[in-house]
């Protein structure tokens, strides 16, 4: 069950400075998270599965979508397409709005940070990023995956009560105990290890 | 030839003189704390990187001053690259004139940049030779126990 609360999680970079690609790369790896970096936005939806002028991305082949991305962070100012330009495309498609977007800049610049917190960024960091930076990003992820498991849950709610008192139940009880257990955060888990999760 | 923890000591002498200096913040800190086994030349790399983008950032920053008339805001565009380069590494000297020398450049005062501009190239050379220096003793120094590099 632990095992599962230490997921890999895959992060995507964007940024078209070398020098900080390859220092938040460093700063990701460090912090256990999977790593991909690219230059630009246009590259980043490519790795997202999505052409720059598409909403959703295609039904296609499981090839195309075989990159699960967890998180994107993304530097504001880029060449072409800026990293606000790249939130919005990433909000506006059905498929992809629920990543959560991180943007950094090197600028402190107010409406620029609420313009992309509107926008629908999970948060905003400063450059230089730093190592405690990456603490803030698990929970935006977690988050994400509550909000799917949740979703899961109520759609299974109804077949739920009615195996109760079936021998199904402590299957189903084990298994939810572990889907809990792997979307929720560390401090959480405590409380739901002395749960109200019936293991009749 | 020196034990290891003269070297150690040698080493974390250099780093306070260039932090006291102003050459270098806490930024370059941080960069050490990221170098370990599994990246074990990670400073100098991202040094070296640092050196190659700001050396080509200059030399464009050099023809832009050239220009007649003077594109202040593509001049503007390169300073935030290079300021944002120095940031990353901790080149807070470099960093600092950066701002000033934007300053300069939003007022369109060719003058102050072409001061301004003068102190950047200074620092850099300084900042250059420098690093080096710690660069070359810290690979004497080979991979330390981060715990006693800190102790500076």
């Amino acid at each position: 069950m632990a095992v599962d609360a230490e997921a890999q999680f895959h992060v995507l970079a964007v940024d078209d400075s070398l020098l900080d690609r390859k220092l938040i790369e460093r700063l990701l790896k460090t912090s256990s998270f999977q790593v991909t970096t690219v230059d630009s936005g246009s590259k980043a939806l490519e790795v997202l599965g999505l052409k720059e002028d598409q909403t959703s991305t295609p039904a296609l082949s499981p090839e195309h979508n075989e990159i699960e991305v967890n998180l994107v962070i993304t530097d504001y100012c880029m060449p072409g397409m800026t990293g606000y330009d790249l939130l919005k495309k990433i909000k506006e498609s059905s498929s992809l709005k629920d990543i959560p977007v991180v943007i950094m800049s090197s600028e402190n610049v107010p409406s620029r940070i609420n313009r992309c917190l509107e926008e629908g960024a999970e948060e905003f960091f400063l450059k230089p990023v730093q190592l405690s930076d990456m603490r803030r990003l698990r929970p935006h992820i977690l988050k994400g995956k509550h909000k799917e498991q949740q979703l899961h849950q109520e759609e299974n709610s109804n077949t739920n009560h009615i195996i109760i008192s079936s021998s199904n139940n402590n299957n189903m009880s084990n298994k939810r105990k572990a889907m809990d257990e792997e979307v929720l955060s560390e401090r959480t888990r405590l409380r739901f290890s002395s749960s109200s999760l019936n293991v009749i | 030839m020196e034990n290891a923890s003269g070297l150690q000591r040698q080493l974390a002498r250099m780093k306070k003189d260039l932090f006291d200096q102003g050459y270098l913040d806490e930024q370059f800190d941080q960069l050490e704390e990221l170098q370990d086994e599994s990246s074990p030349n990670f400073v100098e790399e991202v040094v070296t990187l640092f050196f190659r983008d700001s050396s080509r950032l200059m030399a464009n920053i050099d023809d832009a001053l050239q220009q007649c008339p003077r594109d202040f805001h593509r001049l503007d565009n390169f300073l935030h690259r290079l300021k944002g380069s120095a940031s990353s590494i901790g080149a807070a000297k470099m960093k600092n004139e950066c701002t000033s020398f934007r300053e300069f450049c939003s007022e369109g005062n060719l003058d102050g940049c072409l001061r301004s501009f003068q102190k950047v190239k200074n620092d850099h050379t300084i900042l250059r030779q420098k690093l080096e220096n710690y660069l070359q003793l810290l690979r004497q120094v080979g991979p330390v126990d981060k715990a006693s590099r800190s102790g500076s």
